[in-house]
């Protein structure tokens, strides 16, 4: 009913909009249309001031209401972040200042220079010095910005400090599998044919030893404030993204080419989450690549912590191995053999005399 | 129709060319078939062109609304839209997989059958011979051709949407693997087919009218119309002939390899892909890159592609109604040259979060922000253009205003988004649409309208209604900003694309209020369309009629046909022209066509 309504009064309204034209097309023609022709031009030179003045009062309006609710206020959660912070401000002083410059200029021109039967236009058809003018000083600033935003380029898809963490990230439809290489530092190859979704959602090789102490956690990923992390990024179908925008990092997933990404959270999940006086706070990883038809819940969950957090958090971690062979985890060697037990003991043991 | 229609026109056209008129009379008898179906009249050709897009337009304009109702209004459900799209809004509520599908032939039908299609091929064909100084194109077969297979893509684009897992829905630039997989989206099946299909086609269309552009301009112009005495707009379309001539067969081959991949087994594309409930699949050793670098050399291009045709109308409208020459003319044209250039050297932007190398990367962020240089070179030259000049706001000058507003704001944006290491963050987020939106979608709509309704009298040989024309300009400008520039903050806030629903992201859904006001707007602005649209249609039949041969005062050779060309465009001989086409205001004249001898004591420029 109320469709029927809006169509009825949409309807109304072309007609009524479409009778004063046609009325207003007649009056031109009986006032003399050089007549009207002139007056409408009036009407539109003003309108364009108008425009011009409520525009900016839009852009100064919107930026009131929606500026708290970007992340620029609470700033980024990576220490590399604020480098994409601060040359984000530095562009947007320059596009700023070149983009209410330039709107003023082209409405008020067209203002001021509307058609009068007085003025007699100037045939200025070019001037090299002007062209020189405006070529060489845009050059010399996207120059200051190429060379701000190449460093930084360069910083966040470098090496990633040596004393980072590692992690391994694979994006699937529709959600995150995240790896931690376990006690020994490294982490076991993998295959994908290997895949299977009930015990070995990664394709890890069992006969590879180094597999056998690494950690798989789905959809939450632990990380410690103040140390760097280095992300291994793959994927096990389409291509995904790990989009971090706390974080200010982003990194396509694709399937078949691992890429990296790093950078060192600043605050735990609870210092932000007082930080912006949300108590439901998280750091999301958005999928920011099209993937399927649920792209849109492909959602995925940072929780920064402290050390000691993190590692009380790893200790409680059975390594994935144990989920596909359950029968070789020491929690549950008092009920098996000894021999089934004895290696997986032995291969613990070997790690800790390594640390 | 050749030259009856002269010979009837209104008293005062023609004028001395009248003499001539009647010895063409007998040849060429047309039928309704060759004369409105299959034609190779260039002039009607661009009109097949532009209504066919104007379709399209209507259609992905209406799919943009249907989406951003879902955006806008995720809780509510709405009847109607069941008895629609029946179960693709099952109980009032569009689906994930109609909103994917929805967003997707959006995204394609915009970009290639109205901005591509629709402009090019509406304005190449219509305004190249008429301006040079020609009879038709170089091939009006081919030209014909060119319609025509546009004319089947669009069945073809048309028919996917009515197959049973629906069209393709991951996305107008249709990335593998998800585009290869009919297992990993329901829509890369036949809906995927249909849509490679129709690309092809298209490609076809756009390379036989491209070469005809390209060969008319280079060879047909008229006596003493040398290069440098073309206008703008000519320029303009030349140089978009040629990056379509050069980047769509990089598109075509890229999807050769696609239909290779989805269906002769063939790892282009493919490696390590494990599909849920189908298993490991045995493809080993493609790239899925690859395809990205190949999508994205034409991709790039067909930024300019749609963008050029918009710069040069809107150069020669502004300085027709400023009444003024356009100021800096060879910079003009060294600055479309510099961009058609770059155009090619710049792709890879898009893909800064591929994981590509980042020394690739960095050449690429130096190459991408060099493209402001003759952008900005552009909007300089506008803005002097009408500085002193003697204004009339004609609604296709109006529109012109709006394109070098709506260019500027989203030209900047895009000195974001080139330099990478800002590119990560706002890398597919709603920054993003508002940045092309702004800059590619709505500017060059803009200079669409603007070349529509500024050569609707050439068109036509009538008016349309100005009160409707301005009403339609107002609306438009001031919702287009409305939709787009809010958009900025949500991609400041990290907001992605392409998201069917916020709701579930802590992130992101403070924005559900903005969304729906956002969406009311387009709306509103959807409907001021079909005020045009009627406008349009109406005045064909009913507008007032042109009576006098050159209604703006103008310049170039157009105006110096009869208010109705027939076939060839000029009765007798075509006029030979001495002058480049931007003598306005010169020497205390109004302005001087390019047919004018130039004068012994006429001063120099």
């Amino acid at each position: 009913m109320t469709a029927l309504l809006i169509t009825a009064v949409s309807l109304l309204i072309f007609v009524v909009i479409f009778q004063i034209s046609k009325a207003s097309e007649y009056v031109a023609i009986l006032k003399g249309e050089e007549h009207s022709r002139k007056q409408n031009n009036k009407i539109n030179g003003f309108l364009m001031v108008v425009f011009l003045v409520l525009g900016l009062i839009g852009v100064w309006y919107c930026n009131e209401v929606l500026y708290d609710k970007t992340l620029l206020p609470q700033g980024s959660a990576s220490v590399e972040g604020e480098r994409v912070d601060s040359m984000l401000w530095l562009t947007l002083a320059v596009t700023g200042f070149v983009f209410i410059g330039t709107q003023i200029v082209l409405f008020w021109f067209a203002y001021k220079y509307q058609e009068s039967d007085n003025r007699k236009v100037v045939f200025f058809a070019h001037s090299n010095k002007l062209e020189a003018i405006w070529t060489v000083i845009p050059a010399i600033v996207l120059t200051v910005l190429v060379v701000i935003g190449l460093r930084n380029w360069f910083l966040f898809t470098g090496e990633a400090p040596k004393e980072a963490m590692v992690v391994e990230v694979t994006g699937k439809q529709f959600g995150w599998i995240f790896r931690y290489p376990g006690k020994d530092g490294a982490f076991g190859k993998k295959y994908y044919k290997n895949i299977d979704n009930a015990s070995n959602s990664l394709g890890l090789i069992w006969d590879d030893q180094l597999t056998h102490d690494d950690l798989v956690m789905e959809q939450t990923m632990y990380l410690v404030k103040g140390r760097p992390v280095k992300l291994i990024i793959g994927s096990r179908d389409v291509i995904h993204d790990v989009g971090l925008s706390h974080f200010r990092m982003k990194m396509d997933a694709v399937p078949g080419i691992p890429t990296t990404m790093w950078f060192t959270p600043k605050y735990t999940t609870k210092e932000m989450k007082e930080k912006t006086g949300n108590p439901d706070f998280q750091f999301e990883i958005s999928c920011d690549q099209m993937c399927g038809n649920s792209h849109y819940s492909m959602k995925g969950i940072i929780e920064v912590v402290d050390q000691a957090e993190f590692d009380a958090k790893m200790a409680g971690q059975s390594p994935y191995y144990y989920t596909a062979f359950p029968d070789k985890d020491p929690a549950n060697a008092k009920k098996d053999t000894v021999k089934l037990v004895a290696k997986p003991v032995e291969l613990a043991s070997k790690v800790t005399a390594k640390l | 129709m050749s030259n009856e229609a002269v010979l009837h026109a209104p008293a005062g056209a023609g004028l001395h060319h009248e003499a001539h008129g009647d010895h063409h009379h007998e040849h060429h008898h047309e039928t309704f078939i060759s004369k409105y179906v299959f034609s190779m009249d260039h002039k009607m050709i661009a009109k097949q062109f532009l209504i066919t897009g104007m379709v399209w337009a209507v259609l992905g304009g209406l799919m943009s609304v249907l989406f951003r109702l879902q955006l806008g209004y995720p809780e509510a459900s709405f009847p109607w839209l069941e008895d629609i799209l029946g179960k693709w809004a099952e109980g009032g509520k569009i689906t994930p997989d109609a909103y994917y599908a929805l967003v997707t032939t959006h995204g394609t039908v915009l970009v290639f059958f109205v901005l591509t299609a629709g402009l090019s091929g509406t304005f190449a064909n219509f305004l190249i011979p008429l301006q040079i100084g020609a009879r038709d194109m170089a091939s009006p077969f081919m030209n014909m051709l060119s319609y025509w297979f546009f004319f089947a893509a669009s069945i073809v684009m048309l028919s996917s949407m009515f197959v049973e897992f629906g069209p393709f829905s991951g996305g107008w630039t249709a990335y593998p693997p998800l585009s290869a997989l009919a297992s990993a989206s329901p829509g890369s099946g036949t809906g995927m087919d249909l849509w490679l299909i129709a690309m092809a086609l298209f490609v076809v269309s756009s390379l036989l009218g491209g070469l005809n552009y390209i060969a008319t301009i280079l060879n047909m112009r008229t006596k003493g119309m040398s290069m440098t005495r073309l206008p703008l707009t000519i320029w303009a379309l030349f140089f978009t002939a040629v990056l379509g001539v050069l980047s769509f067969p990089v598109l075509f081959s890229g999807f050769i390899l696609l239909i290779f991949d989805r269906n002769f087994g063939t790892s282009f594309y493919l490696s390590d892909i494990f599909i849920n409930g189908v298993g490991a699949l045995p493809n080993e050793g493609g790239s899925a890159i690859l395809y990205q670098h190949l999508f994205w050399f034409l991709g790039h291009p067909e930024v300019y592609i749609i963008l050029l045709p918009a710069m040069g109308m809107a150069s020669e409208i502004l300085s027709v109604n400023s009444r003024k020459p356009i100021f800096g003319y060879m910079a003009m044209v060294g600055s479309l040259f510099a961009i058609a250039i770059l155009a090619f050297l710049v792709w890879a932007h898009h893909m800064f979060v591929t994981g590509l190398n980042p020394f690739l990367g960095s050449v690429f962020v130096l190459l991408t922000l060099l493209i402001a240089v003759p952008s900005a070179i552009k909007v300089f030259n506008w803005l002097t253009t009408l500085w002193r000049g003697n204004i009339r706001f004609t609604p296709g000058m109006m529109f012109s205003i709006g394109f070098v507003s709506l260019f500027i704001s989203g030209g900047l944006t895009g000195i974001w988004l080139g330099n990478s290491a800002l590119d990560i963050h706002l890398h597919d987020t709603y920054f993003v649409i508002a940045h092309f939106h702004i800059v590619m979608g709505v500017a060059s709509m803009f200079g669409m309208f603007a070349g529509i309704y500024h050569w609707f009298p050439k068109m036509y040989g009538r008016y349309m209604n100005n009160t409707l024309s301005y009403l339609h300009f107002w609306i438009t400008l001031a919702g287009a900003y409305m939709i787009f520039w809010p958009m900025h903050y949500q991609g400041l806030a990290g907001m992605p694309r392409r998201y069917y629903d916020y709701s579930v992201w802590e992130s992101f859904k403070q924005f559900a209020e903005l969304n729906r006001f956002i969406s009311t707007v387009a709306m509103i602005v959807f409907a001021a369309q079909l005020l045009f649209l009627f406008n349009f249609f109406y005045s064909v039949f009913k507008g007032r009629k042109v009576t006098t041969q050159n209604p703006y005062g103008s310049n170039t050779l157009e105006w110096t046909t009869p208010i109705n060309p027939g076939h060839g465009n000029w009765v007798g001989e075509i006029p030979e022209v001495h002058r480049w086409a931007y003598d306005y205001g010169k020497d205390g004249k109004e302005f001087i066509s390019q047919t004018t001898p130039v004068g012994a004591e006429e001063s120099s420029h």
